[in-house]
């Protein structure tokens, strides 16, 4: 098998790296560029863990080659905080003691911005089914979906 | 209480308790830290992807590991031939069983982290390879020819308890019976619990009801998989990083199996992504120390979630039958269960917990429990959330529901009337002490939900549950830093935000902010040995570790002063985070504050530190009472959850944030247990749903707000009151949603999942038989 | 393993033909890279066709539109003309998988995997939704249902894909749905899914109907005798009923670990009822909006 050599943009910074054909976007990402912030939860597009967006758009890392970020604009956990300032998701997940284990904290924290991005003022049945691809084991949702809310309140400046 | 089932020493709970401590209600009267809700201190790396869980770790030169597993649920491994493996490029080390020498300690872990004579599940590792690349590695496995001789197989509780089952394991003698069975079986004992004579009682009944009941095997469902780095030294220093819930028994296990000192071993707890007590034992930790032994560089290990699935540690089937008498003015007059459950290819399945809690709710005169732990054609179980508790009072809380409709009585006044209380004998032995099922079923009564309007096609179910709690060997540390803040080192890793509660609990006791203090999970080398992250035990016994060991440094910090001012010790108090003269006659010096007293530490004595370790008693028992409103569409079967409420016995919530979150937690996992979740066999005997996408846990849309009431019924063995809450709240969900979905498709639903094609066929059955 | 990533149809086409051993054409990758991971297809080439222009496009075409291959079903839900047209299409294609399954895979994959539960395909099916296919031997047009043979099997000769799906105009008092059955709310495969596609003559009489039926039988299947129970009728209780008879009659379903025989037969003639209905109600909306929505 031969490399193939990917020129990306990962949260506005140019990389380039080199990949095997069946090598994930999420595989690239944990083990050649450090970022393990993306998780690897099921490797089947089931849990959300490895949520990234794909030029604006919410995908699972792990249903994508890295092959075909060629080109693309990713953005991942890594780049949602502005230095040390969270975003209002990241914030109001903390005030809202919306982790136990935090697991799976990165992928909400990307899909729920997503979320507000396109719809800032969701419903809680929205907020819901847009997370639903999103696994949490330990919360049974209630302060994730809490914390959602409050944060697109914020964002509305309410 | 909840250790690993695979523990040979499950400790037996004492006739009388003998609390390590007492409550202090004057302390408890003027908290100003406990029971407020500041961030943890974990979050901000987990909120930005910092935090490093097991797969997270790397370390120079690592080399990938996997395992190849058995295809078969039940084969003789004739031969293994890995030199075609070996001898592929990039392959550094493949193990198999030879690599690993009998082990009397850890027989059967042994066995289940590597296949012996046979392999006993479908996923039963077989072998191991360590490779430069995961590509290289996969290849190696196709190469691994493993011949197999494929025998008879059995995956159901009540067909592996047959005489003609195929049996597992030849020195399997069923324990607990009489006369000792002369042949092997799968059974591998029987046990009784209770007192009184049931048969007066039932004949002192005016209704009685007995049902047969089944459940099906669930995951714990943790998101991370499995994951390890290890690195065993040319001179035999060993390191490993792994997601574990008990690093000390992970070196304990690890270096018996590898014949090392436990010196030599050094195990660094990862962040944790979920156990719910699948991560109390070992699996792949010890494969990748034999693999990095082996090839002489660090070697990762990570399961892929089908590995996660049908390797790891599930939970019990379980098929029961109950029996209860009730007199017509609701009291209980006899209760007798048979609880069979199997927990997998090697002994241990929750069956005693599950028989000994079956009917922990009631105060009962007369009540006998069976329990049998029978072995199967599956992954050996872990421990999950109050194992062995939720299906046994699923069973009990179903018939008790039933019985309260038939004598016409509220379902929750029956429960009061029999209600276990303090010094009630309970069903598995001791007296209970101070607990609050009474105190949770008055609050579930008096909730709102409980009286509000039903609308077509619903049903309320209501449902109590207990767990024992845990205490247990614990050592923690404490270390007061040159600028007046403060270290906390526990030996049990945090899995749903104790580092907060610890730190609360030092602040409280320091008289001191709690941003000040940090709390931090030492590796097995920094402190003494501590149990396992489970049982419900981390508040209350590492907690009061850190407050023993705050009231120490305390000490040590008043004596401090008493030196600055040329005082006795005797005549120092501590007060709000300040060293002060007890009173007028020891003279008069302006308060010494802890960083005040920190920054001088060098002159007056050196570092100051706390510490305590001790084997903790007096846990607490911890009961809840929960309420649902389920509603059924009778066209499909499907259930959806319409509200849902917690009430539970916290004892004292020292971070209510987490306290709640463990309440709606366990709901959630109940919920899934109830509705959908469940290991699906072949006839075959393999697995076939080993993922998400067909093991189907509950997802955001799936549920309601979780509401929760927290009930503080202070733990007489606890300075603070605390009880173990982690528990309990997936005990209630089973039979809560149970009596609802019965109450709302008018049938009584009596086997576990209640997924739709099992309600719809019940529905449509009962307007058969009503025809 | 190589990868290739194309800028026409045709060199797509080209690539598919030449390759001696096993290739698969990458457009959301949803279930292809979970396929890979299991290790059960390991293709010596892959063809990443999101870089075809053709295929990443929606147009409109004689008051239908043409949805290319490659788009995944988020932008095609973003569209509102398509979700005028054909809500019932859109919400199939909106059931597959999570919003981050929705922001790469594709109705075209859905189709070509030809699963028997695929949530897009009944819709299509009942839409009558047209397949463009690209190929050695040209271009040919082929109606959706003739594409699935078995599970992973097409009637798709070597070096064929489709370029893209054509859904027609509707007249003015027409409307679809589809249902499915799942034991969750999100997340899971259909044990069973019901598409409904209905025209109505301006006295609301069905003048044509079409059901789309999924997770029964070893394709997705066209119910005929369900539609012929609709048309000619205004949908009323003894015509629905008649159609919920034919739809389970036509189910040839297996037990499996998402549902037994019994089950799927029973929920696919309630299903079917309900979407009839949801459609009837979105037939008569768009009537009353004099043809739009």
């Amino acid at each position: 098998m031969s490399g193939i050599h990917v020129s990306t943009k990962i949260n506005g910074d140019a990389v380039e790296y080199v990949c095997d054909v069946e090598e994930t976007l999420l595989d690239v990402l944990r083990d050649k560029l450090g970022m393990t912030g993306s998780k690897e939860g099921c490797a089947s597009g089931d849990c959300g863990a490895c949520s990234v967006t794909v030029d604006g758009r919410l995908t699972c890392s792990c249903l994508m080659l890295g092959a075909e970020a060629q080109g693309r604009e990713i953005g991942t956990i890594e780049g949602v905080a502005k230095g040390t300032e969270l975003h209002p998701v990241q914030q109001k997940i903390l005030d809202n003691a919306a982790l136990q284990c935090g697991v799976c904290t990165p992928g909400f924290v990307v899909a729920a911005k997503a979320l507000l991005e396109k719809n800032p003022d969701p419903t809680e049945t929205e907020i819901r089914y847009w997370l639903a691809g999103n696994l949490c084991r330990c919360t049974g949702y209630d302060k994730i979906i809490r914390a959602v809310m409050d944060a697109a309140a914020e964002m509305r400046g309410n | 209480m909840a250790r690993n089932p695979d523990a040979d020493n499950a400790p037996v709970k004492k006739e009388i308790e003998s609390p390590t401590s007492k409550y202090d209600a004057e302390k408890a009267a003027s908290f100003k830290v406990v029971g407020s809700r500041p961030a943890r201190p974990d979050g901000m790396d987990k909120v930005t992807g910092k935090a490093r869980f097991g797969a997270d770790m790397v370390m120079p030169g690592q080399l990938v590991g996997l395992i190849l597993r058995s295809p078969h649920p039940h084969a003789v491994i004739k031969s293994i031939d890995s030199s075609e493996a070996e001898a592929l490029s990039g392959v550094k080390a493949v193990i198999t069983r030879d690599d690993f020498t009998p082990n009397d300690d850890h027989a059967d872990v042994l066995y289940n982290i590597m296949a012996r004579e046979k392999a006993l599940y479908e996923g039963h590792a077989v072998a191991a390879v360590a490779a430069t690349s995961r590509a290289v590695a996969r290849k190696a496995l196709k190469l691994i020819k493993v011949d197999y001789d494929i025998l008879p197989h059995v995956t159901d509780v009540d067909e592996a308890m047959s005489p003609d089952a195929p049996v597992l394991h030849d020195n399997i003698i069923t324990r607990g019976v009489s006369p000792t069975p002369t042949k092997p079986s799968n059974v591998v004992a029987r046990s009784e619990f209770g007192h009184g004579d049931i048969e007066a009682g039932f004949a002192q009944a005016d209704e009685i009801i007995e049902r047969s009941f089944k459940t099906a095997a669930t995951h714990q469902g943790y998101i991370e998989p499995h994951a390890c780095v290890a690195n065993v030294g040319t001179d035999g220093m060993s390191e490993l990083w792994c997601c574990t819930q008990g690093h000390f028994h992970v070196r304990q296990v690890c270096a018996s199996l590898l014949g090392i000192d436990v010196s030599r071993l050094r195990v660094t707890a990862s962040e944790i992504g979920g156990g719910f007590g699948g991560k109390t034992t070992v699996f792949i930790e010890p494969v990748a120390l034999a693999l990095s032994r082996k090839a002489g560089r660090p070697v990762k290990i990570a399961m892929t979630r089908d590995e996660v699935f049908k390797a790891s540690g599930p939970t019990a089937s379980s098929s029961m039958d109950v029996k209860i008498g009730v007199t017509k003015d609701g009291r209980i007059t006899a209760g007798y269960g048979v609880f069979r459950y199997q927990g997998g290819a090697f002994a241990g399945a929750p069956a005693d917990f599950g028989a000994m809690s079956a009917f922990a709710c009631y105060a009962l005169d007369n009540v006998k429990t069976e329990a049998y732990d029978v072995v199967t054609n599956r992954p050996k179980g872990a421990a999950y959330r109050a194992p062995g508790a939720p299906m046994s009072v699923y069973a009990v809380e179903s018939v008790v529901d039933e019985l309260a409709a038939r004598i016409g009585m509220d379902p929750i006044d029956l429960r009061l009337k029999n209600a276990a209380k303090e010094g009630s004998k309970s069903s598995y032995g001791p007296k209970f002490g101070s607990c609050g099922l009474v105190e949770t079923l008055e609050a579930a009564k008096a909730h709102p939900h409980y009286s509000a309007p039903l609308g077509p096609n619903q049903g309320r179910g209501v449902a109590s549950g207990f767990w024992f709690n845990f205490g247990g060997e614990t050592c923690s540390n404490l270390n007061i830093n040159a600028d007046g803040t403060v270290t906390i080192a526990v030996g049990t890793p945090d899995i749903g935000g104790s580092r907060a509660s610890m730190c609360i609990m030092a602040a409280e006791e320091l008289g001191i902010s709690y941003d000040k203090v940090r709390a931090i999970v030492a590796d097995t080398s920094a402190l003494g040995y501590n149990d396992t992250t489970e049982g419900s035990r981390v508040t209350f016994s590492s907690g009061m570790a850190v407050i023993k060991a705050s009231q120490q440094a305390v000490t040590e910090m008043c004596k401090r002063a008493a030196m600055m001012w040329d005082i006795p010790a005797e005549a120092v108090t501590w007060e709000d985070g300040y060293a002060k003269p007890s009173g007028p006659n020891a003279g008069d010096f302006e308060p010494l504050s802890l960083a005040e007293i920190a920054a001088t530490a060098g002159k007056t004595g050196g570092p100051i530190a706390g510490h305590h370790e001790y084997n903790a008693d007096g846990a607490g028992v911890s009961f809840g009472t929960h309420i649902v409103d389920t509603e059924v569409d009778p066209e499909t079967g499907k259930v959806d959850i319409i509200r849902y409420t917690v009430v539970q016995d916290a004892g004292k919530a020292i971070h209510p944030d987490y306290v709640e979150g463990q309440f709606q937690g366990g709901a959630a996992q109940g919920i899934g247990w109830a509705l959908n979740e469940e290991y699906i066999y072949g006839d075959d005997g393999k697995l076939q749903n080993a993922g998400f996408l067909d093991y189907r846990m509950p997802v955001a849309s799936d549920l309601p707000m979780i509401d929760t009431v927290i009930v503080e019924v202070p733990n007489p063995g606890h300075p603070y009151g605390v009880r173990g809450v982690g528990e309990t709240g997936i005990v209630p969900p089973l039979a809560a949603i149970a009596n609802g979905v019965s109450a709302a498709a008018g049938v009584r639903m009596t086997e576990l999942p209640m997924s739709p094609p099992r309600v719809l066929k019940a529905i449509d059955d009962a307007k058969v038989a009503a025809e | 393993m190589r990868y290739e990533s194309p800028q026409t149809v045709e060199a797509a086409s080209a690539l598919l033909a030449g390759e001696e051993g096993l290739a698969r054409v990458l457009a959301g990758g949803t279930d292809l890279l979970v396929q890979m991971r299991s290790g059960m297809v390991e293709p010596d080439l892959i063809v990443d066709v999101k870089n075809i222009p053709a295929m990443t496009s929606i147009t409109e075409e004689n008051g239908g539109y043409r949805i290319g291959a490659a788009v995944p079903s988020a932008e095609m839900n973003e569209h509102e003309g398509l979700c005028a047209l054909w809500p019932g299409v859109m919400e199939g294609a909106d059931l597959i998988g999570s919003t981050q399954v929705q922001g790469r895979a594709t109705m075209v994959g859905n189709l070509c995997n030809c699963g028997p539960a695929a949530d897009s395909v009944p819709g299509m099916v009942a839409a009558n939704a047209i397949a463009t296919i690209i190929g050695p031997n040209g271009r040919r047009d082929v109606p959706v249902i003739d594409i699935p043979v078995a599970p992973g099997k097409s009637t798709l000769a070597k070096g064929e894909l489709v370029e893209s799906v054509f859904l027609p105009a509707r007249p003015k008092r027409a409307g679809d749905a589809y249902l499915r059955f799942i034991p969750r709310t999100e997340m899971d495969i259909a044990v069973v899914g019901v598409g409904v596609s209905l025209e109505l003559d301006d006295d609301g009489i069905c003048t044509d109907a079409r059901v789309g039926l999924g997770a029964v039988a070893i394709k997705v299947l066209l119910v005929e005798d369900a539609a012929k129970a609709l048309i000619g009728s205004k949908l009323d209780d003894a015509s629905l009923k008649k159609m919920a008879a034919a739809t389970s009659a036509a189910c040839k379903p297996i037990n499996d670990k998402r549902g037994t025989i019994e089950f799927r037969t029973k929920v696919a003639g309630v299903l079917a009822t309900r979407a009839a209905k949801i459609a009837l109600e979105r037939a008569n909306t768009r009537a009353s909006n004099g043809g739009e929505k």
